[in-house]
């Protein structure tokens, strides 16, 4: 078991999230930057499906019972073991007894925490991705604990790599959505060539966009939506779902991001700027 | 299953969507019903491949990127020329209780008011029809439901609620629902329903798919508190009536 010292705030247990669900209305969840949880994850020579912490700007505390490995990857977020400074991307000997904590947040915002064989947590509809409330609790709590196995001795194939070029990028891919065809020349020229600043509107289901751009007329039937779908409401507000987005929506869904760039905006925090550009 | 002229196009890497013509039609939702079912029987392995059906699209979602998209375009192109034998996935109409008591009805005198009608004739007419689920969606269970009288159709309120209860019933525009779990909301809330659409530790978690039909009717404060303990603890029989029935 590990306990939960301080939370952080807003960490939870994710995987790559819920599948099969989404016709009643269920999520897919799961890691918003899946390229972090997947580097500590293969760092630690893990599945690919194991359960991360998903840590955002500040980190948690977390004291480890048993002895394990773990790997940190994502935002540039300084972290400590018992209180002395250790690196991210890299595999680390976790000892009981074991206190991890996070300082300061440089860049980036969501941290992955992977430790050998994933946490334990309980399987709710084939995940174990915190959503509530298909889960009972959307983040973790003070004093609650996290279940893992223990491992005592791991030689790992790589101990550490670096993911500094990923993160540079403040380009967004993205493909043209079911209702691209009603941008028209004006509203395309805006959208590619915009700087836009993420608003504070923006958590695990959506990132809001704060320029609005020309509106629209258009009403539709609510059709399904997908993470990554940019949303594009009549007052001509741009609206990215993320991994906990609805389903289904009413608004016309002009583009796509690619899940590179699903990864990229998981990163992003409020006051950020990215760029859309054409696959 | 009649043949519409369906068009089929790439949503990001992982997904297509088919669209039918853009009309809230029950021959349109059942022909698109009967491929979904075609395609999870023939052509989709279950585990790699989801589907999301909602008024007159489906996505076609894949656990992985999907390498060849215009392959499998036309691949599903081919597949829905094929389908004319499909049938309709098992389908039922729901009776769902509702306690139109001014505790859980809020908006019920505003929206009488507004409608020219009086409290009782809301209540009738909403009893009366018989809703169809277009789609699951926005939230875990919550359903798209077709087949509001005009008489009933009145705006959403002007200022949302920050907090709607579980299993509050609203009216809104053309669509009438339930609230499968507290939640802000716009919606005219006329009522409440005791037993939950949704419940994760269940399998299926929602009792109720896209193409099931659903009619409420009225229960007395009593009832519902009867009907919340007894679906707590799992012994609720929701009523049920199964539709297509063999021919």
């Amino acid at each position: 078991m590990l306990t939960v010292k301080k939370t952080g705030l807003y960490t939870s247990v994710q995987d790559l999230g819920r599948f099969g669900y989404r016709k009643l209305g269920v999520p897919a969840s799961g890691a918003m930057d899946s390229y972090a949880a997947s580097v500590a994850n293969s760092l630690l020579e893990n599945e690919e499906e194991d359960a991360v912490l998903e840590i955002t700007m500040t980190g948690p505390t977390l004291v480890f019972e048993k002895s394990t490995y773990i790997a940190v990857s994502g935002a540039e977020l300084s972290m400590k073991c018992n209180g002395e400074a250790i690196e991210k991307n890299t595999v680390h000997k976790i000892e009981a007894g074991d206190e991890i904590s996070f300082g300061q947040l440089e860049h980036g915002f969501r941290s992955y925490l992977a430790v050998k064989g994933g946490f334990l947590t309980k399987k709710i509809l084939d995940s174990r991705s915190f959503y509530f409330p298909v889960t009972e609790m959307g983040k973790i709590r003070e004093h609650m604990q996290l279940p893992y196995d223990e491992t005592l001795e791991f030689e790992p194939k790589i101990s550490s790599v670096t993911t500094k070029g990923f993160y540079k990028e403040n380009i967004l891919k993205v493909s043209p959505g079911p209702e691209y065809a009603m941008l028209n020349d004006r509203q395309l020229e805006t959208i590619f060539t915009k700087d836009f600043t993420i608003a504070k509107e923006n958590n695990r289901m959506a990132y809001q966009l704060e320029e609005a751009i020309e509106g629209h007329n258009k009403s539709m039937l609510t059709s399904a939506t997908l993470p990554g779908t940019i949303q594009f409401t009549p007052a001509g507000k741009l609206i990215i779902l993320m991994r906990d987005g609805q389903t289904t929506g009413g608004y016309p869904r002009v583009l796509q991001l690619s899940s590179t760039a699903v990864s990229l905006l998981a990163q992003k925090k409020y006051g950020d700027h990215i760029r859309l550009r054409m696959h | 299953m009649s043949k519409y002229p369906i068009t089929i196009e790439p949503f990001g890497e992982y997904a297509m969507l088919i669209k039918w013509p853009e009309e809230v039609k029950e021959p349109i939702l059942e022909d698109m019903l009967q491929f979904g079912n075609f395609l999870e029987q023939n052509c989709l392995k279950k585990g790699k491949w989801e589907l999301v059906p909602a008024y007159h699209t489906m996505a076609v979602i894949r656990r992985i990127p999907i390498e060849d998209s215009a392959n499998l375009k036309r691949e599903l192109l081919q597949w829905y020329e094929n389908a004319t034998k499909a049938e309709l996935p098992e389908r039922y109409l729901w009776k769902l209780p509702v306690c139109y008591d001014e505790e859980f009805a809020p908006d019920l005198k505003e929206v009488s008011d507004k409608l020219g009608l009086s409290s009782e004739e809301v209540i009738n007419m909403h009893t009366s029809s018989t809703y169809t689920v277009y789609g699951l969606g926005f939230l875990p269970g919550f359903m798209y439901l077709g087949g509001l009288p005009d008489s009933l159709q009145i705006p959403r309120r002007e200022h949302p609620r920050m907090k709607v209860d579980a299993g509050s019933v609203g009216l809104a525009g053309q669509q009438t629902g339930i609230y499968p779990q507290e939640s802000p909301g716009g919606w005219n809330i006329i009522g409440n329903c005791p037993i939950p659409s949704f419940d994760a530790k269940k399998e299926p978690p929602s009792f109720i798919k896209t193409g099931d039909k659903v009619r409420f009717y009225e229960i007395t404060e009593g009832e519902y508190q009867l009907f919340k303990l007894e679906s707590e603890v799992g012994i609720h029989q929701i009523e049920k009536i199964k539709l297509d029935a063999d021919s």
